[in-house]
């Protein structure tokens, strides 16, 4: 059987299972729509937790853009692992306690404002739709490359698939296809990557394959080899970087402090039964994602290698089939400037001939390492599971603010549980038409802005958060400025820098050397002094919210997530 | 449960998540970012170490670090009659 059979076997097999699962688990109360019920076990929401973070940007890009960044590429690593520490530690077992649904019902109970509320639930969207257009965008490229159908016809497919079991089961119909969605992912990561480090380092575990040696015969460390390679080519050497050490920090710290302030990853805590559930859960949430986590960097390794062996200096008429495959779809470009029939790829521009497109290094790995044609399909299955996962539990957030922060908190506190529920339903069903209009439409800015979404995270909701639990004198007042001054310088660090909206700007200019994608560390830390100075000129916080600090702090007495 | 035992179980806890967030630190913005250089003369299998650190190493310590939590926490939360059942 040929690659496309395969494909439509194995994706078709995937999204019955998800129909399947949406249908045996659909909602029938706001709580289950919202928080399924509150009784997810703590090892099911790690799972779904993991596919829930893992975008098609950790499943089908991150491995590429590491292979070409070296050393740099650990700000991704670190930073989008590091995150779950912090949540762990600070953030849900406290959130969880507390006992609601989302972060905008935290925001705006403890700090006992409608005004919180709403400045938490624009950040939510914001935040979200950037996210999810991504996310669509996703489902469409893999629908493109691997079934050569139109995109915009895979971004419909996946509007449909996501639309059934969103809207028909909610946070319940989410979660247990997230758990799926999991296991596909993970095992259509693992297969090529073991693969791959077997005929490479002659070792199974792609982990150590990475500290190992080349089966080349050269007796050289991978990495040996590696940094040898990139140095004979102009590169800088694979394990050392090209950005300033005060930008690695920043980036990294962004990331981490945008992961534990992400509303799609915070709502998943409050699907636990208890708070030591949602301690736990965080754990098992980072082992998942370890897994994937630390062999993108190997795979980036190995791929990197044998790209270069396999195309540096050798003639362009003797490439292989993937070769020739993948430059049909524009993912790797050959422009051969001296005319001599050999392929140069060289750091210098001017040489160099060779464009590699970054997430060739995932898509056309099972071809370069000759695999079968089924792992090439599982491949297909498991972008589009990371893709789908992650879009579900973002259109969720979207739905919930409409239905919960916005209509039952605030236009209409009367309404029944049925008619929320009703909107909770078209929440979610408007939001994933605008998620699609997004993917078929791109705007040319969702790239960078997906990378920034963490920065805005950082900046807004993460002190909030924080303080809100750590700090029993902050109050309305200051958490709210510090919202507001952190996002909004944020938001004109982005504008100004990375879409020079007023005027245009270098690198040179940079604030402390800080790129735009690691400037969510300084406005986070500027929203942290701006709330705790405003806080300390203005009245405390009224003796009931104290009290709620009080009583989110002790585990006991968690119970059931409940409306009040 | 009393002012006073809410006050010490709640210092505990800080204390736990201070000493677990200084070593976060130092594993990944310490081994990781600032000491990289140093550490790359040490090498962990064919891998420079503060390399190693930044791609793999502080990943799996992140790893230990909750588990790590959850128990101490589960502890002390018996310790002061405030576990859940």
């Amino acid at each position: 059987m040929d690659v496309q059979t395969w494909t439509f076997i194995i994706v078709g097999l995937t999204f019955a299972l998800y129909i399947g699962i949406a249908i045996w688990s659909r909602a029938g109360s706001t709580a289950e729509f919202y928080v399924a019920g509150g009784g997810v076990p703590p090892l099911a929401n790690g799972m779904a937790t993991a596919a829930d973070w893992m975008s098609a940007a950790s499943f089908i890009s991150m491995a590429g853009l590491i292979s070409f960044m070296g050393y740099d590429g650990g700000v991704f690593l670190m930073g989008w692992t590091g995150g779950y520490v912090l949540l762990a530690l600070l953030l849900a077992p406290y959130l969880r306690k507390f006992g609601k649904f989302t972060v905008p019902d935290f925001i705006g109970d403890r700090y006992y404002s409608n005004t919180a509320r709403t400045v938490a639930v624009i950040c939510a969207i914001i935040v979200s739709f950037t996210y999810v257009a991504g996310q669509m965008r996703g489902v469409g490229v893999v629908f493109s490359r691997f079934l050569e159908v139109d995109i915009n016809v895979g971004v419909y497919i996946g509007m449909a698939i996501v639309f059934f079991y969103a809207v028909l089961g909610g946070m319940k119909g989410i979660t247990y296809t997230q758990v799926a969605q999991y296991c596909v992912l993970i095992f259509a990561y693992m297969v090529p990557a073991i693969f791959i480090s077997l005929a490479m380092t002659g070792n199974a575990i792609p982990q150590l394959g990475f500290i190992g040696n080349t089966t080349d015969g050269s007796g050289m460390a991978l990495l040996e080899k590696l940094d040898q390679l990139n140095k004979d080519l102009g590169f800088v050497e694979y394990t050392q970087g090209k950005k300033a050490m005060i930008d690695v920090f920043a980036i990294t710290f962004a990331l981490m402090v945008g992961t534990a302030g992400l509303p799609h990853v915070i709502v998943r805590f409050f699907t636990v039964p208890r708070v030591k559930d949602a301690r736990i859960s965080a754990g098992w949430a980072l082992i998942f994602i370890a897994i994937l986590y630390t062999t993108a960097p190997a795979i980036a390794a190995f791929a990197r290698t044998n790209l270069i062996n396999t195309v540096s200096n050798k003639e362009y008429a003797a490439m292989p089939e993937w070769f020739k495959k993948w430059e049909g779809t524009g993912l790797i470009k050959y422009d051969d400037k001296n005319a001599d029939g050999l392929i140069q790829y060289v750091a210098a521009a001017d040489a160099n001939e060779l464009t590699i497109d970054n997430d060739i290094m995932v898509l056309a790995n099972p071809e370069i390492a000759n695999l079968p044609a089924w792992v090439v399909a599982l491949v297909a299955a498991g972008g589009l599971a990371a893709a789908l996962s992650t879009a579900a539990g973002l259109l969720l957030v979207i739905s919930t603010a409409v239905s919960r922060d916005l209509i039952k908190m605030q236009i209409n506190p009367n309404i029944s549980e049925k008619r929320e529920l009703m909107w909770a339903r078209i929440g979610a069903a408007g939001a994933v038409l605008v998620a699609g209009y997004f993917g078929i439409n791109p705007p040319g800015f969702v790239a960078a802005v997906v990378a920034l979404a963490f920065g805005l995270a950082a900046a807004s909701f993460f002190p909030a958060i924080i303080l809100g639990v750590f700090d029993k004198r902050m109050n309305m007042q200051g958490a709210v400025t510090g919202m507001i001054v952190g996002i909004s310088l944020m938001l004109y660090y982005m504008l100004k820098f990375k879409f020079n909206s007023f005027g245009p700007t270098t690198p040179d200019q940079w604030w402390f050397k800080i790129s735009p994608e690691g400037f969510g560390t300084v406005a986070m830390f500027v929203n942290l002094i701006v709330s705790l100075v405003v806080s300390r000129m203005t009245p405390p916080p009224p003796p009931e919210v104290q009290e709620i600090v009080e009583n989110i702090r002790i585990p006991r007495g968690s119970g059931k997530a409940h409306v009040h | 449960m009393s002012n006073t035992d809410l006050k010490k179980y709640w210092q505990e806890n800080i204390r736990y998540v201070l000493i677990l967030l200084a070593i976060w630190f130092l594993v990944s913005y310490g081994f990781g970012i600032f000491f990289a250089d140093a550490l790359n003369s040490i090498k962990i299998g064919g891998a420079k170490l503060g390399f190693w650190f930044a791609q793999q190493g502080s990943i799996y310590v992140f790893v230990v670090l909750i588990f790590v939590y959850v128990n101490l926490m589960n502890k002390l939360d018996k310790k002061y009659g405030v576990n859940e059942e």
